[in-house]
C-alpha cells in the first residue's frame, strides 16, 4: 500500500488532497454506502434501541412513551420464574447434543469424502448430503412430523415390521432431543462439510507422501496430517457455531414441540416467542431474549479467547 | 485420462489401503441413501394410492400410481395464491437484496472510503449481537409495516454474511482495472456499475442464489408479520396445513375413511409441489453454493 502511494505521488507531484478534495473525489462512494447504511440503522440498530422494552410493561399500541417503566422487574420475573431453569437447561442440553453430534460428524464426512479413491462415489455423496440444505425448515419439520406419526408414519411402519409397538414420538419428551438433533444433522451435515473439504484439499500433498514414506497407515495419516491441517478451521467453525447453538433453531422447535414435550423442548428462544408474539407480554419476552443474546455473545467471546490461547486462531 | 490415473492409483494400493477405501465407499453409499431416502419416500408416497400409504404398504416402491393426492392438493383453497406470493417474494426480494447488498459491499470494499473501519464494524457487529425477535417485531409495528409486502421485501434486505462474501470478492479484484478507469475520468458510481458488477458475475450468482433459497424457504417472519391469507407465502401455507394436521389428527382419521386421498398424502404432494423448483435448480446452483459456503465461513 505504501509503495503504491509513493508511486501515485510521483505521478501527481506534491498534491496532497484536502478533505474537501477527497470528499469530491470519493463522495459518490458514500452515495453507494447510503442505502445499506440506512437499512442497518433502521432495521437492525433501531430495534437494538427497542431493547428498552425490557424495562417496561410494554403496550404495543401506546408505544414506549405510553408504557409503564418497571425497572428490572421483567428480568426478575424471568430469572425467578418457573420457566427459567427449564428453558436454560433445555437450551444447554440441545446445544450439547449439537456440539457432540451435529458439529463433529460433518468433519468425519469431509474426511470420508476426500479419502474415497472412487471419484464418482465421492461426488455422489457430496451432492446427496448437500441436497437437504435446500429444503425449508417447514418442509423438513412437516416430514419429521408425518414420518413419526403413530398411525401413518414410515418410521412406525418399520417398527411394526420389526415386531415392535408403534410409538407416538412427538408426544414423548424423551425423544425430542434425539429427533431434533438427527433432523438438524440430516439437513446441515453436507453443507457444513464443504468448508472442511476445502480445507483438506488445501493440505500440502507432500505431507501425506512423507507420512507414507515413514510407514504411516491411513488412520495415522488422518490423525497426524489431516486433523492438524484442518484444526484452525475446526476451531473457527466451533467459535462461530457456539453463539448459534445457544440461540438454537427455534424456528424449527416451534413447529415440532407441543405442551406435552415442553419439559425437554422449550428453550429460551421458544419461550421468548411464545411469551412475546403469542401471549403479547412484550416486556418479559424482550428481557428473556436480551438475557439469551448476552449469554450467546459472552460464550463466543470466551470461546474465541480459548481458541486464541490454544492455537492462535481467532475470528477477530 | 483421469480414469487411467485412478486405475493406476487403485492398482498400487496396499491391501490395507484397499480395505480402507472400501470402508470409505461404503460409508459414502450409506450416507447417500440416508440423505435421499426421506425425499424419495415423500415423492413415492405422494404418487401412490393413499390407502396403501396409510397401511404402510409403500416403503421402497410406488404402489398403484395415481395423481389423486396432487389433484386434492391443487384444489386446496389458497395454495396457488400462496405459490404466486412465494414467486413474487423470491423474485422481487432478490432484486431488493442485490441492490442493497452490492452497493454497500462495493463501498465497504474501497479503502478510500472514509470511516471504512467504523462502517465495517457496524455491519459485522450485527453477526454477534442483534436485538432479537420482539424488538424487531415492534420495530415493524412502529413503521406500520405489519401485514404489508414491503415488510418482507425491505425488512430483510441485507444478510450480513452475504455482504461479507461480496465485499471480500470485490476486494480481491486487482486495483489496476480501476486505475485505468479513473484515468478515463470515471467515478465510483460508473466504476461500480460498468466494471465491478460485470466482473463479479460468479460472486453475484452465488449471493443471488443464497438469497433466492432463503427467500423461497423463509417462513418465520412471513408468519409473524403477515395476517392476510392473500399475502402469505407457500411456506406459511404449508405450516398451517401441517400444524392443523397435528391438532386435528382424530378429525383427519374420520375424514379419510371415505375420501379418495388422505391428508398425509396430500401433505406429501404439497411438499413435493413446494420443493420442485429447488430440486430443479439444485444441480445448477450447487457449485455456486459450494464456493459461497467456503468464503462465507472463512471470512465471516
Amino acid at each position: 500500500m505504501e509503495t503504491q502511494k509513493t508511486e501515485m505521488n510521483k505521478k501527481l507531484p506534491k498534491r496532497k488532497l484536502s478533505v474537501w478534495a477527497k470528499f469530491k473525489r470519493d463522495g459518490d462512494l458514500l452515495l453507494l454506502l447510503l442505502p445499506g447504511l440506512l437499512w442497518y440503522l433502521l432495521f437492525t440498530y433501531r430495534p437494538m434501541a427497542g431493547l428498552r422494552i425490557a424495562f417496561y410493561e410494554y403496550n404495543l399500541f401506546r408505544g414506549i412513551e405510553g408504557s409503564r417503566f418497571v425497572g428490572w422487574s421483567n428480568f426478575i420475573q424471568f430469572l425467578s420464574g418457573p420457566d427459567f431453569s427449564q428453558t436454560v437447561i433445555n437450551t444447554l442440553m440441545i446445544a450439547l447434543w449439537q456440539l457432540l453430534i451435529v458439529f463433529p460428524l460433518p468433519i468425519l464426512l469431509a474426511i470420508a469424502i476426500t479419502e474415497m479413491k472412487n471419484k464418482w462415489v465421492s461426488k455422489m455423496t457430496q451432492t446427496a448430503t448437500f441436497l437437504p440444505y435446500f429444503i425449508s425448515v417447514v418442509v423438513v419439520c412437516g416430514m419429521v412430523i408425518n414420518f413419526l406419526s403413530p398411525s401413518t408414519g414410515i418410521i412406525n411402519f418399520f417398527i411394526r415390521k420389526l415386531g415392535g409397538e408403534p410409538i407416538y414420538f412427538m408426544t414423548k419428551p424423551e425423544y425430542f432431543r434425539p429427533i431434533y438433533t438427527l433432523m438438524t444433522l440430516w439437513q446441515t451435515a453436507g453443507f457444513s462439510s464443504i468448508v472442511y473439504i476445502a480445507a483438506i484439499m488445501g493440505i500440502d500433498p507432500a505431507l501425506y507422501e512423507a507420512a507414507k514414506v515413514d510407514g504411516a497407515t491411513k488412520i495415522q495419516q488422518i490423525r497426524h496430517v489431516t486433523l492438524p491441517g484442518i484444526m484452525p478451521i475446526i476451531l473457527v467453525m466451533l467459535v462461530l457455531n457456539i453463539g448459534k447453538m445457544v440461540k438454537v433453531g427455534f424456528e424449527s422447535i416451534i413447529l415440532l414441540y407441543q405442551p406435552v414435550t415442553f419439559s425437554t423442548a422449550d428453550v429460551i428462544a421458544t419461550y421468548v416467542y411464545r411469551t412475546g408474539l403469542t401471549n403479547r407480554n412484550y416486556g418479559l419476552a424482550t428481557a428473556a431474549g436480551l438475557f439469551e443474546a448476552v449469554v450467546a455473545l459472552l460464550l463466543v467471546v470466551v470461546a474465541n479467547k480459548l481458541s486464541k490461547k490454544v492455537s492462535q486462531t481467532s475470528i477477530w | 485420462m483421469n480414469e487411467k490415473k485412478q486405475l493406476s492409483e487403485t492398482a498400487f494400493m496396499t491391501r490395507n489401503e484397499k480395505i480402507f477405501n472400501g470402508i470409505m465407499v461404503f460409508i459414502g453409499i450409506v450416507v447417500t441413501i440416508l440423505s435421499l431416502y426421506p425425499i424419495y419416500y415423500v415423492v413415492i408416497a405422494s404418487l401412490s394410492k393413499p390407502l396403501f400409504v396409510e397401511n404402510g404398504d409403500v416403503m421402497f416402491w410406488l404402489k398403484s400410481p395415481t395423481l389423486a393426492s396432487y389433484a386434492a392438493a391443487a384444489k386446496k383453497p389458497g395454495i396457488w395464491t400462496a405459490y404466486a406470493n412465494t414467486i413474487f417474494y423470491t423474485a422481487a426480494g432478490v432484486l431488493v437484496n442485490m441492490f442493497f447488498t452490492t452497493t454497500m459491499a462495493y463501498a465497504l470494499s474501497k479503502k478510500q472510503l472514509i470511516f471504512k473501519k467504523f462502517f465495517t464494524l457496524l455491519t459485522v457487529f450485527t453477526l454477534w449481537f442483534n436485538a432479537g425477535i420482539i424488538p424487531t417485531y415492534v420495530n415493524f409495528v412502529d413503521f406500520k409495516l405489519i401485514d404489508t409486502r414491503t415488510a418482507i421485501l425491505v425488512g430483510f434486505a441485507i444478510n450480513t454474511y452475504n455482504l461479507i462474501i461480496l465485499k471480500s470478492f470485490f476486494e480481491q479484484l486487482p486495483e489496476s482495472i480501476e486505475e485505468a478507469a479513473i484515468i478515463d475520468g470515471a467515478r465510483n458510481l460508473s466504476i461500480f456499475w460498468r466494471i465491478y458488477l460485470p466482473l463479479s458475475k460468479p460472486a453475484l450468482a452465488t449471493v443471488g442464489m443464497f438469497y433466492a433459497v432463503a427467500r423461497w424457504n423463509g417462513y418465520f417472519w412471513a408468519m409473524s408479520l403477515l395476517n392476510s391469507d392473500s399475502k402469505i407465502p407457500l411456506q406459511v401455507f404449508l405450516k398451517k396445513m401441517i400444524v392443523d394436521k397435528i391438532s386435528n389428527e382424530t378429525d383427519a382419521a374420520i375424514l379419510t375413511t371415505n375420501s379418495l386421498s388422505s391428508p398425509t398424502t396430500v401433505i406429501y404432494a404439497t411438499i413435493v409441489i413446494s420443493i420442485i423448483p429447488m430440486l430443479i435448480v439444485y444441480p445448477f446452483v450447487q457449485k455456486y453454493f459450494k464456493s459461497g459456503a467456503t468464503i462465507g465461513a472463512v471470512k465471516g
